[in-house]
C-alpha cells in the first residue's frame, strides 16, 4: 500500500444531510401509536420485563398508565424508580433487558416497544417541567457526591428526596456525565441530557460544584471529614492503551474524546472526519463512533474486533445498526502496528484465535487497513491517582472499587456506584441503580446514627 | 363486491316465503334510509333491507347535535355504539317513491319496511296499505327503539307492554296481505311475554334485538354526560359487537321455550363477521340484520360476511343455511338441569405457555388460588388440581389461544373434593342440598 496524503476534513456531506442523519435514532411515539403500542402489553404477572430491568421499572404499571390516559401516573412509575428514566428510553439496550424478556417474543417473536413507551410517558411528563417528589423533612445531613453522572445525579436526587442536603463535584463543565459526553448524538437529541438533569436539580438540596476534580481541587481525605458520607462515582476517566508503537501519531484519537466533541458540537458539519476510518473494539463506543463517521460522510469505516460476532460488548440490534449504515466489521484480528510517519496511515491487522489454553492469540496471518483516522474504543479504565491515598486502602476488584450489594465500599463512610465500580454492566440504567441503592443505603446508615 | 370462490355453497335464504340470496339483511337505520344508500347495499352484495323506518307525516326531526358515541379499544376499534338517531325525517311520499322503484330495480332481493305508529286502529288502517303499494315483501314493526320515539308513546314504549304488542300487531294482521314481523326492544327483564304477545297478536315473526338503553360516558373536560347536544345529552340506543350477547341469549330463549318456539325469527345484535351470523342462526334465527358493523365499515363487510358462512357450511357438511338454523338450540337449558356430577380441570399447555402470569395472578385474586406461579424456583404455571373448580377464567385471561383447556376427569377421585367421579349425570333439582329437590327417577 503506498503512502498516501491523508483524508481528514469536515463537510462530507452536505450540511442538510448532516444534519438530518442526526437526526432522532428512534422518532418519538405519536398518541395513536403509543396506545396502540400500550395495548400489545398483556399485563403479566410480576412481569419478565420488569424483573429484566436493573431498576425494577414496574413496566406493566406504567404502561398501563398510557393505556389509561394517565400519563403523570406513568410517569411517577417510571421516575420513582429511575430518575434517569427518559435518557434511559433512549440509550438503553431495551433488546437485551426489557424487551428482550417481553413474553410477546415467545409468541409472535416482536416484543412491546417497551422503550418507545418509557420515552412517550417520561416526555410528556418531562415537558410539563412540574416536580413529582416533595422532599422528605430535612434531616440536617451533609453527602458529597463525586460524579455528575448517572450514578452521581441519581444518588443525589434520591438523597435530597430523603431529606438530606447533597454536593455534587463535577470535573466537567456540565452534569450529565456520559449521557452528555458519551453517547451518540442522534440518540438523545434536543440537549436532552441538559433538560433531564435540570429537572432532577429541580428537586432541591443539591449544590453543584462544576470544573472540580478528585485528587485536584479537592481530595477523598477532604471529603469524607466534610461530610457525613461519601459517594463516589467518578466513572472511567482513563482509557486503555493500544500498546503499540507510535500511539501518539496523528489521527490515533481516542473514540470516547471524539464523541464528546461530536456530541457538544452545535453545527456537526464543522467536524473534521477522516476519509477512511478504522475504528478498534466492539462495544457500544465502537459502534457510535463508527456509525456517526459514517453520517458525517465517511467514504468507508471498519470496526476491527479481536473476537467474534457473539464476544461483542455491543448488542446484536447495535451490529445491525451499524452493518445497516455501511459499516463493516471485521472480527478475530488485533492491530499489530500503526503506519504513518507524522500522521497514520494504515493499520496492520493480525489475525486471532482461541489457543489450546483457552487464551487469545495470533494466527500469523496478516492484513493492512488504510486510515485517515484511527479510533481506539478498547474501554476505559480508573484513573486511580484522583484518589490520593485512599487508592491504597480501598478495596479493588477486578480494576475498579469492590462495593457489597448496598454499594458501600470497604471504607466505613464511602459508597460508590456507576462504571467505576466492579461487577456493573457500564449502562447508564445500571448507574442508576447504583445511585439509588447506595442513596437508600447512606440514609438508613444515617438513621441509625452511625453517623458520628 | 368479490365474487366468491370455488368452495363457496349457495346461501339463498327464505324468511316467512321471502327469497333472498343470502340470509344477510341490513336492519332499519340510517344505512336504510334512502335509495341511494340502498341501492349501494345492493350492489355490494347484500340479500335485503329493512328500510329504516316510516312514520306518519309530517316527518319527525333530528338533532343537529351529535347523533352517535362509540367505545373504542386503544386501537380506534369500535367495540359499542349508541344514537339517538330518530325514525326517518323524509316525507313518507318520498320514501314510498324510492321503496317502489328499488324494489323493481332489485327484485331477487328482499325488501321489508320498517313501520312505527300510535296506538289506534286507524293509523294502522291508512299506512299499511299505502306501505304494500311499493310492492314491499313485508312489514317490521318498530317496537323497539328506546330513544325519543318511545317518549312519544311509540317504539320501546309499546314493545316494553305485551297487551300493547299484541293490540298493535292485531290492527296491522287485520289490514296487512303482506308478512308482519315485529321487532321487539330488550329493554326488558323477559323477551318472552313480548314475544308471545307479538304471535298471539298474529304476527308472522319476531326480530331482535333492538338497541339497549345507554349512556356512553360523560367528558372528562366538562363533567356532562358525552355525548351532548349544547351542554345536555339523552339516553341513547346500544348496539354493535358488544350487545351480541345480550341478543343472543334473547333469540334462544325465544327458540327454546315451548309458547314461542316455532315462531320464526331475524336475528340482529352486533354481527360483524361470518361466525357472529353463525352464533345467530344456530341459537334459533333464520336469518340476520346488520346495522352498526356496515356503519363502521361500510357495504363491504358483506363480502367476509357471505365468503366466511358459506366456507362454514361446506366445512360442517352443510348443504344450504336452514341446516344451520337452531342447532345449538337444544344445548340451551336452565343451571338447574346442568350435570354436577362433570369435572373438568384446567390443562396449561407448556409448549404454548408465553409465561405472562395472567392466570395465575386471576386465579389468585379472583378465583380458588388453583394455579402456581413459581415451581422448584422456576417461574411456571400449572394447575393445582386439588384447588381448580375448573372455572374456565384462566382460559378466558390467557392471551395465547388454546393455550389453557379444560380437560374432563372421567374417573377415580376429584382431588378437590375428595368425592369419586360418577359417570352418571345429576343436576340441582335431585341434589341433597336443594330444599325443594325432587326424588330421583
Amino acid at each position: 500500500m503506498s503512502a498516501r496524503n491523508p483524508d481528514v476534513a469536515p463537510g462530507r456531506l452536505p450540511a442538510e444531510e448532516i444534519e438530518r442523519n442526526f437526526g432522532d435514532l428512534h422518532p418519538p411515539l405519536s398518541k395513536s401509536e403509543a396506545l396502540i403500542a400500550a395495548d400489545r402489553c398483556y399485563f403479566c404477572y410480576a412481569a419478565p420485563c420488569t424483573a429484566a430491568c436493573p431498576t425494577g421499572i414496574d413496566i406493566p404499571r406504567f404502561i398501563q398508565g398510557i393505556r389509561s390516559g394517565d400519563l403523570e401516573g406513568a410517569a411517577v412509575a417510571i421516575l420513582s424508580e429511575n430518575v434517569m428514566g427518559g435518557m434511559c428510553a433512549r440509550v438503553c439496550p431495551t433488546e437485551v433487558l426489557c424487551e428482550e424478556a417481553c413474553v410477546r417474543n415467545l409468541h409472535e417473536d416482536r416484543p412491546v416497544d417497551i422503550g418507545l413507551l418509557q420515552r412517550h410517558a417520561t416526555d410528556s411528563f418531562l415537558q410539563s417541567g412540574r416536580q413529582l417528589f416533595a422532599r422528605a423533612p430535612a434531616t440536617g445531613h451533609r453527602i458529597a457526591v463525586v460524579g455528575g453522572g448517572p450514578a452521581g445525579l441519581s444518588c443525589a436526587h434520591r438523597l435530597a428526596m430523603l431529606g438530606h442536603s447533597v454536593t455534587v463535584y463535577s470535573r466537567d463543565a456540565k452534569l450529565g456525565g456520559l449521557n452528555e459526553y458519551g453517547i451518540a448524538a442522534y440518540k438523545t437529541v434536543d440537549d436532552f441530557a441538559q433538560r433531564e438533569v435540570e429537572w432532577i436539580l429541580g428537586i432541591g438540596g443539591i449544590e453543584v460544584k462544576t470544573g472540580v476534580a478528585l485528587g485536584r481541587e479537592v481530595s477523598l481525605a477532604q471529603l469524607c471529614r466534610g461530610y457525613d458520607a461519601v459517594f463516589l462515582a467518578t466513572g472511567l476517566a482513563g482509557t486503555h492503551r493500544l500498546g503499540l508503537e507510535h500511539e501518539d501519531l496523528r489521527g490515533v484519537v481516542d473514540a470516547i474524546r471524539f464523541i464528546a466533541e461530536l456530541r457538544q458540537a452545535a453545527d456537526k458539519a464543522a467536524i473534521a472526519v477522516g476519509r477512511h476510518v478504522v475504528v478498534i473494539g466492539g462495544g457500544m463506543t465502537a459502534i457510535d463512533v463508527a456509525v456517526q463517521c459514517r453520517r458525517l460522510g465517511s467514504e468507508d469505516v471498519t470496526i476491527v474486533y479481536r473476537r467474534g460476532r457473539e464476544h461483542m460488548g455491543a448488542s446484536r440490534y447495535e451490529q445491525e445498526l451499524a452493518l445497516g449504515e455501511g459499516v463493516r466489521i471485521r472480527h478475530w484480528a488485533r492491530p499489530t502496528r500503526l503506519v504513518g510517519s507524522d500522521h497514520v496511515t494504515r493499520v496492520e491487522f493480525e489475525g486471532t484465535r482461541i489457543g489450546a489454553d483457552g487464551r487469545l492469540e495470533g494466527t500469523g496471518e496478516t492484513f493492512a487497513v488504510a486510515a485517515d483516522v484511527v479510533f481506539k474504543a478498547i474501554g476505559q479504565e480508573m484513573d486511580w491517582d484522583g484518589l490520593g491515598a485512599a487508592s491504597a486502602v480501598l478495596q479493588v476488584e477486578n480494576g475498579r472499587i469492590a462495593v457489597d450489594g448496598n454499594r458501600k465500599t470497604s471504607l466505613d463512610n464511602v459508597w460508590a456506584g456507576g462504571d467505576c465500580v466492579a461487577g456493573g454492566k457500564d449502562l447508564t440504567v445500571t448507574a442508576v441503580q447504583d445511585g439509588k441503592l447506595a442513596a437508600e443505603s447512606i440514609d438508613r446508615w444515617l438513621r441509625s446514627g452511625r453517623a458520628s | 363486491m368479490t365474487k366468491p370462490g370455488n368452495g363457496a355453497m349457495d346461501l339463498a335464504s327464505e324468511f316467512l316465503g321471502i327469497r333472498s340470496p343470502n340470509p344477510f339483511w341490513l336492519a332499519s337505520a340510517p344505512p336504510t334510509d334512502k335509495a341511494y344508500n340502498v341501492n349501494r347495499a345492493f350492489e355490494a352484495g347484500w340479500g335485503g333491507v329493512v328500510w329504516k323506518t316510516l312514520g306518519e307525516d309530517p316527518p319527525i326531526v333530528n338533532v343537529s347535535g351529535p347523533r352517535y358515541g362509540a367505545i373504542h379499544g386503544n386501537d380506534r376499534r369500535v367495540i359499542g355504539f349508541n344514537n339517538v338517531e330518530l325514525i326517518t325525517d323524509r316525507p313518507l311520499a318520498t320514501n314510498l317513491a324510492e321503496i317502489r322503484q328499488v324494489k323493481r330495480d332489485w327484485p331477487d332481493r328482499a325488501l321489508v319496511v320498517s313501520v312505527m305508529l300510535p296506538m289506534n286502529r286507524e293509523a294502522w288502517a291508512k299506512y299499511v296499505p299505502m306501505i304494500e303499494d311499493t310492492g314491499a315483501d313485508a312489514l317490521e314493526l318498530n317496537f323497539g327503539c328506546p330513544h325519543g320515539m318511545s317518549e312519544r308513546g311509540m317504539g320501546s314504549a309499546v314493545g316494553q307492554v305485551p297487551d300493547y304488542i299484541r293490540q298493535a300487531a292485531e290492527w296491522c294482521k287485520s289490514v296487512a296481505r303482506i308478512p308482519v314481523i315485529v321487532k321487539l326492544t330488550p329493554n326488558v327483564t323477559s323477551i318472552l311475554p313480548p314475544a308471545k304477545a307479538a304471535k298471539e297478536g298474529g304476527a308472522d315473526a319476531v326480530s331482535l334485538i333492538n338497541t339497549v338503553n345507554s349512556i356512553m360516558r360523560v367528558d372528562y373536560d366538562t363533567l356532562t354526560m358525552y355525548p351532548a347536544t349544547d351542554g345536555k345529552g339523552s339516553h341513547g340506543g346500544y348496539c354493535g359487537p358488544a350487545v351480541k350477547p345480550i341478543a343472543l341469549h334473547m333469540v334462544a330463549e325465544i327458540a327454546r321455550h315451548q309458547e314461542t318456539a316455532g315462531l320464526p325469527i331475524s336475528g340482529i345484535g352486533g354481527v360483524t363477521d361470518w361466525r357472529d351470523a353463525v352464533d345467530f342462526l344456530a341459537l334459533g334465527a333464520s336469518n340476520v340484520q346488520v346495522c352498526t358493523a356496515a356503519m363502521v365499515y361500510g357495504f363491504r363487510i358483506i363480502d367476509d360476511l357471505r365468503s366466511g358462512l358459506s366456507h362454514f357450511l361446506r366445512d360442517k357438511g352443510m348443504t344450504k343455511v336452514s341446516d344451520l338454523v337452531g342447532r345449538a338450540v337444544p344445548s340451551v337449558t336452565d343451571w338447574q338441569y346442568l350435570n354436577l356430577n362433570y369435572v373438568v380441570k384446567a390443562r396449561i399447555d407448556q409448549e404454548l405457555c408465553i409465561q405472562c402470569g395472567r392466570c395465575h395472578i386471576a386465579c389468585e385474586d379472583a378465583s380458588h388460588q388453583a394455579i402456581t406461579h413459581t415451581v422448584n424456583g422456576q417461574r411456571r404455571f400449572e394447575v393445582i388440581d386439588a384447588e381448580c373448580v375448573g372455572c374456565n377464567l384462566c382460559v378466558s385471561v390467557c392471551p395465547v389461544p388454546d393455550c389453557i383447556t379444560m380437560e374432563r376427569l372421567e374417573s377415580g377421585v376429584d382431588p378437590r373434593t375428595g368425592q369419586p367421579i360418577r359417570s352418571e349425570p345429576a343436576d340441582w333439582t335431585t341434589h341433597p342440598n336443594n330444599p325443594m329437590r325432587r326424588c330421583p327417577p
